[in-house]
């Protein structure tokens, strides 16, 4: 690795660190512009009672004293403070114990989502303009315009509904089948086109001939040398990936009714409990921040071609 | 040798000045008549076949979309079992497609003719054909304005950046990066929520009232946030082109840069703008409808096709046309809308065109 690389890194590092405090501030100054602070929703709350309940979350204070303190637990001890609606819960807690579901469904859908498209992929561009590559291509279309809650909420309906194949509960093992397909559909039928797309290109190289001249197996040119590069593009996929995965979610969770941070957030947005909403986007903002910048570094770091800038 | 000698005096070969013969002149002659940039990428984008049905399509459901609503008997808010001064006839609620309520089946008994609901109506007793006529207006609506607002902002932005270069390009750049780098559904979310709170009381008894404090923060959101990938490909655009010597020729002559941007480089760039315009249609219909049905889209008895989706996951069970019709619409709009899009790429992105 040379000094330009290692610079880039450093310079993506920072960019990103910055991007992260942007969010919180972003998140901070927005939600307090919002008339009447987080008690507004609380109904008949007298004037004392108000005081306690801002001098409890430390709401009288000035402003900027409330920015750097919040800022501070965060970088400190990752402290979001309370929730509002849910009494005596930390906004931390509530993440950490949707992360628990969430993650385990959000990674199942992306190794479900990189293998299947991966693997089509590769199908689809060894039988370029046969009847598979076109069907596989005619089908990915159609994913990839197909919002995931529509998605999610006809897959419902169809084997939930119609067929009972699967509960249509959310919170036990089997109910997770049909969550993991809906969020997994689209970045699979994304990745399909690019490894078919990058498949094609690279099967045209030259050293692909070079091999094929010399005699060695097909197979083995295949996995070989053909895959191994074209996979390089899928890895800077991994980043917007994630971020559908997490956007994704929001709305899966939600018709499934799977217990995980997507529908704790979509719960805090109607309940409108301002701390919560903040913990969370905070959270997933850093989660895709830090997936990017691992994505990108793996890009430059995978393909020596790479010019930077 | 001769030939060699003739070369290097100043004689004039007299071969070279016999005239042409009718057969030479034959190839002289233009074969086919000349043809614009315009005119050319048209005729590409009529022999694409899919990208050709694709517009139909779009143009079928746009036209229906702004005219259906002029003459349908029923208004997309009108609850047909509610009539003033009698109590509310539950017999319209949840009608199945082509059935009526119990005052409509009288009316045909006496041999009057009614207009039929041809998807039934909503647990309100409202005509779901119509609002899911009127959804589609609002989500075309939707994702058009926005993609102007987005094509508008990053227009300025981007030819401002690429055309000044220098310290405001570097400045510029590194505020695109920085908006690159958020997570734009959240943010979009975020601001929504709060907008909500915010803009509700500001604008009520005004137009914005019925569109709705969500849909203006959607607005605001894109003008804020998805003006970037523009801005930033307008840049590049912008970058190469005002290397061409006719942008020198024009500041020779003395050209201030806001007419170098408006009558050389933008033209220049019109077509790549005009693809990407067409590519961010249906991305934000995509996000339009995601808030709807988060519930932080447009306000309560106008729908859209993604509120549309999210009320008849309630009755899913005993309702599911209800859920099919919304999803299979906003699938073919978004589907015909990429197509039409990749076709218009083909056809007129200079770069692509062998």
């Amino acid at each position: 690795m040379n000094t330009k690389t290692l610079f880039y890194i450093l310079k993506r590092i920072l960019l990103a660190l910055l991007t992260v405090w942007v969010v919180i501030t972003v998140t901070f100054f927005v939600m307090r512009a919002v008339p009447g602070g987080p008690f507004l929703s609380e109904k008949a709350v007298s004037d004392a009672a108000q005081k306690a309940l801002e001098a409890k979350y430390g709401l009288d204070k000035p402003l900027m004293e409330q920015y750097v303190t919040y800022l501070k637990d965060i970088a400190t001890k990752f402290d979001f403070g309370p929730s509002i609606k849910l009494r005596g819960r930390q906004v931390i807690d509530v993440i950490m114990d949707g992360m628990k579901t969430s993650a385990k469904l959000g990674l199942v859908a992306a190794f479900v989502a990189l293998f299947f498209g991966i693997v089509l992929g590769c199908v689809a561009a060894l039988c370029r303009n046969s009847i598979v590559d076109k069907v596989i291509m005619v089908i990915t279309t159609a994913f990839v315009s197909m919002p995931s809650f529509i998605m999610g909420t006809l897959l419902l309906l169809v084997f939930s509904v119609k067929l009972g194949i699967v509960p249509a509960n959310g919170e036990t093992a089997k109910g997770l089948v049909l969550p993991v397909i809906t969020l997994s559909l689209y970045p699979m039928a994304y990745i399909t086109r690019l490894t078919r797309s990058s498949m094609l290109d690279v099967l045209g190289q030259d050293y692909i001939r070079t091999a094929r001249a010399k005699g060695v197996a097909s197979a083995k040119i295949i996995f070989g040398h053909a895959l191994k590069n074209s996979l390089i593009p899928v890895i800077t996929y991994f980043g917007p990936m994630l971020a559908y995965i997490v956007t994704g979610s929001l709305v899966v969770e939600q018709i499934y009714a799977v217990p995980g941070i997507g529908r704790a957030f979509v719960s805090s947005i109607t309940g409108r409990d301002y701390p919560l909403i903040m913990g969370t986007t905070i959270v997933l903002a850093i989660l895709i921040v830090v997936m990017n910048l691992i994505s990108d570094i793996l890009y430059t770091v995978v393909d020596p071609r790479i010019s930077l800038d | 040798m001769e030939k060699k000698a003739r070369l290097l005096n100043m004689q004039v070969n007299l071969d070279e000045f016999i005239p042409a013969t009718e057969e030479e002149k034959e190839y002289m002659l233009q074969m086919r008549p000349s043809t614009t940039f315009f005119r050319d990428g048209m005729k590409r984008l009529v022999k694409n076949r899919i990208a050709f049905i694709s517009l139909i399509v779009i143009v079928i459901i746009t036209l229906a979309s702004i005219l259906i609503p002029f003459f349908w008997p029923y208004k997309y808010d009108t609850m047909l079992g509610v009539r003033p001064g009698k109590p509310v006839d539950s017999s319209y609620n949840n009608l199945a497609p082509f059935h009526y309520g119990k005052t409509e089946l009288k009316k045909i008994e006496a041999g009057e003719k009614v207009f039929p609901h041809i998807f039934g109506t909503d647990s309100g007793g409202r005509d779901y054909f119509i609002r899911v006529v009127y959804g589609t207006r609002i989500s075309l609506a939707v994702g058009f304005f926005a993609s102007i607002i987005v094509l508008i902002v990053g227009m300025l932005v981007g030819s401002i950046a690429g055309y000044c270069g220098g310290v405001v390009d570097l400045f510029i750049m590194r505020i695109v990066d920085m908006i690159y780098a958020l997570p734009d559904m959240l943010m979009v979310i975020l601001l929504a929520t709060v907008m909500k709170q915010t803009l509700g009381p500001a604008i009520e008894g005004t137009v914005f009232a019925k569109i709705g404090s969500n849909i203006i923060a959607l607005f605001f959101v894109f003008g804020l946030l998805y003006w970037v990938s523009m801005a930033r490909l307008i840049r590049g655009q912008i970058l190469s082109l005002r290397e061409q010597e006719y942008v020198l020729a024009s500041q020779a002559t003395g050209a201030k840069a806001r007419w170098i941007i408006k009558k050389h480089l933008l033209p220049n760039c019109i077509s790549v703008v005009i693809i990407s315009t067409a590519l961010q249609i249906p991305s934000a219909i995509f996000t339009e409808s995601y808030l709807s049905f988060l519930g932080l889209g447009v306000n309560a008895p106008m729908p859209s096709l993604g509120s549309l989706a999210s009320d008849a996951l309630n009755g899913i069970n005993s309702y599911p046309y209800r859920l099919v019709i919304p999803a299979i619409t906003i699938s073919l709009i978004v589907l015909s809308l990429n197509l039409f899009g990749d076709g218009l790429r083909d056809a007129f992105d200079p770069k692509l065109k062998h």
